[in-house]
C-alpha cells in the first residue's frame, strides 16, 4: 500500500511544530478530564447515550416528512425558510436576503455549516463585512486561519499568540498575556458591532419540527446578542439538525455540553420562534432558516452511512482521538476535522478528493466509545475505504473507485490466495519464518515501518509447526 | 460496541486455539504459552492446522470479499462446537464483532454467526470460563500493563489481564495513566501514516516507561510489534512480551 499522501505531508508539518502539539495535548487532555468527570456512572452514560442516539435515529428514520413539518411551522411562525442544494445556492440565498435588507455589517454567532459554505469570503467578495462573535471564531477570524476544531475552534492557539494577535490588529492594544485584560478588549471591540450590524447570522444547534423552534446553545452571550440584536437574523443550518418535538431537546442537551465541554449546561439556551411581534421592544423584525443539503441526502440515502447524520457536533470524538490529539485540526484540511471529520468530510466532498482521509486513523474505537449518539465512526471509516477502491456504476459516495490501484489489488488478490488455501497458507508462512529476515529493509512497506522501529523479526518457525511438535492435536 | 461475552454454559473440555496470523511467524512462543496454560488448566488443547488469519487485514483495507474467503477458511478449519480461543483481542474483536457484519448478506450468514459466538479472548476465558488460580513462583517484580484498543473496545476485555497480574504475590502491577490511548499500531495504519503512527507510539512508550516497571505485558502481538521494535530502535531497557509467555514462566518456570 502506499504511503498517504497529503495527510502525511500535512501531518509531518504538525508534527515538527512542539508547540502546537503541547497546545492540542494540553487542550484535550483537560476536555477529556471534564467529561470524564460529567460520566462517572457507566450506567446511567449507556442509558443517556441511547436515548439521544434513538432520538436522532427516529427524526432520521422520517427526515423528508419532518423537514416539510419544520417549514410550515416556522413560516406559520414568521419564519421564512430557504432550501439550499449546495453550499453555492446557500450563499447567493444569504446575499439575496442582506442585499434586500440593505444589509452591509453582519455579526456571526459560531456556525460551522456557515464555514463549510466559506460564507465570510463570499460576503466579503460582495462588499459584506460579516465580524465573527464568539471569541474563538474571531480570534482566527483576525488570524485569517480554518477552525481547529468545530466546536473550540481555535484550540490551537496558546495565550501568546492571541496576545500577538489582539496588539497587532485591535487599535490600542498592547501586547498582554493577561487572560482577562484579552477578553475585555475582544468583548469592546465586538459589542460596538453588535450595536452596529445591519444582520445576525447564526447556526443552528437543533430545529424543532414540531414547533418551528430553532435551539441554539452558547456560552458567551454572543448568539443571543447576534439573534436579537440586529434587525435581521439569518439562521444557517444542515437538513440533519432535526428533531422532531420539544421533549427530544432536554434528553440531548444532558449529551452535547457534558460530551462537548464538560459543562452540566451551557451558559444560554436561546430558543428562538419567530421575529418580533407586534408589541414586542426587541428581537429581529424578521429571521430566515436556511437548509443545507450539500450532499447530506445522498448520505441519507445509504441505511449504513446514515448513521453519520445523527452527528450533533460535540466534537468529544476528536477531544478523544489519538490522532487528532497529535497533528491538530488543520491536518485534516477541512471543515469538519477529528474522527467525525473523516466520514463525514469525504462523503460530502468526495472520496476522490478526500480519499485519504478514512485511513487516517488507527480504528482504535475510542471516538465511537465517548460518541453520545452512539455513531460507529470505524465501521463507517471502513465502509468508505471500501467504497474508495470500489468503482460502481451506481455508487453511494461521490467519487467512489477513485483509490484504487492495481498493483495493490493484485497483491490482495495474492493475499487472499495464499491465506484462504490452508496448504499453500502453511508452505508460504513457514517459508517466511525461516527466510522473511532477509527482505532487504528498503523494500515498502518494511521501510515505512523502520522509521521508528527495528524490523519485525521472523521466528525461524512457526506456531503451526511447534504445536504439531508439542503434541497438540489437529482435529 | 464491546461484545460482552457470557462464558459457555459448562466447563468446556475441549477447545480450540486460534493461533493468529503475526503470532504465527513472529511470536510463536507467546502463541505456544496460552495453549500451555489452557492445557494445565485440564482442557484438550486442538490447534487446527488449516487455520491461517482472521481476515481484519483486508477487512479494515475494505476489502471484504477477500476478507470473506479468509474467514470461510476458518469456518472450515473450526467444525466443531468448541470454544475457540484467541491470544489477542484485536483478531478475537474481528471474528466476534465483525464476522456477523461481514455476512450480513451472505449465505453463509448463520455459519458466521455461530462461529463468531464461539470466540474468547485468551484472558478473558481464564478468568470467567476456567477461574483460574494462578501460584507465583517468580522473583519481586513490577509490571505494567498495555490493554490493546480492540481487546477494551470490541471484546469487553477490561480488569480481567490485570486481575491475572495482581493475583500473582510476587508481582506488582504500575498501571499507566495513559493505558487507554492506542499505541499506534493499526495494521496498515503504520505504514500508511508512519510518522503519525511513529509519534503515538514514542508516546506510548514514555508513558510505560515512567511507571518504573521492568517489564511491560500485554494480550495483543500487533501491539507488541509496534512497542517492542520502537522500543528496540530506542534503545528502552524495558521488557516486554505477551501475557501468556509471562503467566507461563510466573507459574510453570518457564
Amino acid at each position: 500500500m502506499a504511503a498517504d499522501g497529503d495527510f502525511a505531508a500535512r501531518a509531518h508539518a504538525a508534527l515538527g511544530n512542539a508547540e502546537v502539539r503541547a497546545n492540542f495535548r494540553r487542550a484535550m487532555d483537560g476536555l477529556m478530564a471534564k467529561r470524564a468527570a460529567q460520566f462517572t456512572d457507566p450506567q446511567a452514560w449507556a442509558q443517556t447515550r441511547a436515548r439521544g442516539a434513538a432520538i436522532k435515529r427516529r427524526v432520521l428514520a422520517r427526515l423528508p416528512e419532518l423537514l416539510e413539518r419544520l417549514e410550515a411551522r416556522c413560516e406559520a411562525n414568521g419564519i421564512r425558510v430557504h432550501w439550499a442544494e449546495t453550499t453555492g445556492d446557500a450563499n447567493r440565498i444569504v446575499l439575496g436576503i442582506l442585499q434586500e435588507a440593505g444589509a452591509r455589517t453582519v455579526v456571526k454567532g459560531k456556525s460551522m455549516v456557515s464555514e463549510e459554505m466559506h460564507l465570510n469570503a463570499f460576503l466579503d467578495r460582495h462588499g459584506i463585512t460579516a465580524v465573527e462573535s464568539d471569541l474563538g471564531e474571531y480570534i482566527i477570524q483576525l488570524a485569517g486561519e480554518m477552525p481547529s476544531h468545530i466546536v473550540m475552534p481555535c484550540i490551537h492557539k496558546n495565550k501568546g499568540d492571541i496576545a500577538r494577535l489582539f496588539a497587532e490588529h485591535i487599535e490600542g492594544q498592547g501586547y498582554t498575556e493577561d487572560v482577562a485584560e484579552l477578553t475585555a478588549a475582544a468583548r469592546r471591540v465586538l459589542r460596538s458591532k453588535f450595536a452596529a450590524a445591519d444582520a445576525g447570522i447564526s447556526g443552528v444547534n437543533f430545529a424543532v419540527a414540531e414547533t418551528g423552534t430553532l435551539v441554539l446553545i452558547e456560552n458567551e452571550g454572543n448568539g443571543r446578542l447576534s439573534t436579537t440584536l440586529p434587525p435581521l437574523h439569518i439562521a444557517v443550518t444542515g437538513i440533519e439538525k432535526l428533531v422532531e418535538t420539544l421533549d427530544d431537546i432536554p434528553p440531548l442537551l444532558a449529551l452535547l455540553p457534558r460530551s462537548a465541554t464538560g459543562q452540566a449546561v451551557t451558559t444560554y439556551v436561546n430558543m428562538i420562534s419567530g421575529p418580533r411581534r407586534d408589541g414586542e421592544k426587541d428581537g429581529p423584525r424578521a429571521v430566515h432558516l436556511v437548509l443545507l443539503d450539500n450532499g447530506r441526502s445522498r448520505v441519507y440515502a445509504d441505511a449504513e452511512l446514515r448513521d453519520t447524520l445523527r452527528c450533533i457536533r460535540c466534537g468529544a470524538c476528536m477531544n478523544h482521538c489519538p490522532v487528532y490529539a497529535r497533528v491538530g485540526g488543520h491536518t485534516y484540511d477541512a471543515v469538519y476535522p477529528g474522527p467525525i471529520g473523516k466520514i463525514l468530510t469525504p462523503q460530502l466532498a468526495g472520496l476522490d478528493a478526500a480519499g485519504d482521509l478514512p485511513h487516517a486513523s488507527s480504528l482504535c474505537n475510542a471516538c465511537v466509545e465517548v460518541c453520545p449518539v452512539q455513531i460507529p465512526i470505524a465501521d463507517i471509516l471502513v465502509r468508505l475505504r471500501r467504497e474508495a477502491v470500489r468503482p460502481s456504476d451506481t455508487p453511494a459516495v461521490k467519487g467512489a473507485g477513485a483509490k484504487r490501484a492495481p498493483l495493490e489489488a493484485l497483491a490482495w488478490a495474492a493475499w487472499r490466495w495464499m491465506y484462504a488455501t490452508p496448504a499453500l497458507y502453511r508452505l508460504g508462512s513457514r517459508l517466511m519464518a525461516r527466510f522473511g529476515n532477509r527482505i532487504p529493509e528498503r523494500l515498502p512497506p518494511l521501510n515505512r515501518w523502520t522509521g521508528v522501529r527495528t524490523r519485525p523479526r521472523f521466528a525461524g518457525r512457526t506456531l503451526h509447526d511447534l504445536a504439531r511438535d508439542k503434541g497438540y492435536d489437529d482435529a | 460496541m464491546p461484545a460482552n461475552p457470557t462464558p459457555p454454559a459448562e466447563r468446556p473440555h475441549t477447545v480450540y486455539y486460534f493461533g493468529t496470523c503475526l503470532v504465527d511467524l513472529f511470536y510463536p512462543e507467546a502463541g505456544l504459552a496460552g495453549m500451555e496454560l489452557l492445557r494445565r488448566e485440564g482442557l484438550r488443547v486442538v490447534f487446527p492446522q488449516d487455520q491461517s488469519c482472521c481476515g481484519q487485514p483486508a477487512r479494515n483495507t475494505g476489502l471484504f470479499e477477500e476478507a470473506r474467503a479468509v474467514a470461510r477458511t476458518q469456518f472450515r478449519a473450526f467444525p466443531e462446537p468448541w470454544p475457540i480461543i484467541v491470544p489477542s483481542g484485536s483478531c478475537a474483536g474481528m471474528m466476534r464483532v465483525h464476522y456477523p457484519q461481514l455476512f450480513a448478506d451472505e449465505p453463509d450468514r448463520a455459519e458466521a454467526e455461530a462461529f463468531a459466538a464461539r470466540v474468547y479472548e485468551l484472558t478473558w476465558f481464564l478468568v470467567h470460563a476456567l477461574d483460574v488460580r494462578l501460584r507465583d513462583t517468580g522473583e519481586p517484580v513490577r509490571v505494567t500493563w498495555h490493554p490493546s484498543c480492540h481487546s477494551m473496545r470490541e471484546m469487553g476485555v477490561t480488569d480481567e489481564p490485570k486481575r491475572l497480574l495482581r493475583s500473582l504475590a510476587n508481582v506488582e502491577l504500575v498501571e499507566n495513566p495513559r493505558e487507554r490511548e492506542c499505541c499506534g499500531f493499526g495494521g496498515t495504519f503504520s505504514v500508511r501514516q508512519p510518522e503519525v503512527s511513529g509519534a503515538m507510539v514514542a508516546d506510548k512508550i514514555a508513558a510505560v516507561s515512567a511507571t518504573g516497571a521492568a517489564e511491560m505485558l500485554t494480550g495483543d502481538c500487533g501491539c507488541l510489534m509496534n512497542i517492542d521494535g520502537a522500543m528496540s530502535k530506542a534503545g528502552t531497557p524495558m521488557g516486554r512480551r505477551h501475557i501468556a509467555e509471562f503467566l507461563m514462566e510466573r507459574c510453570h518456570g518457564r
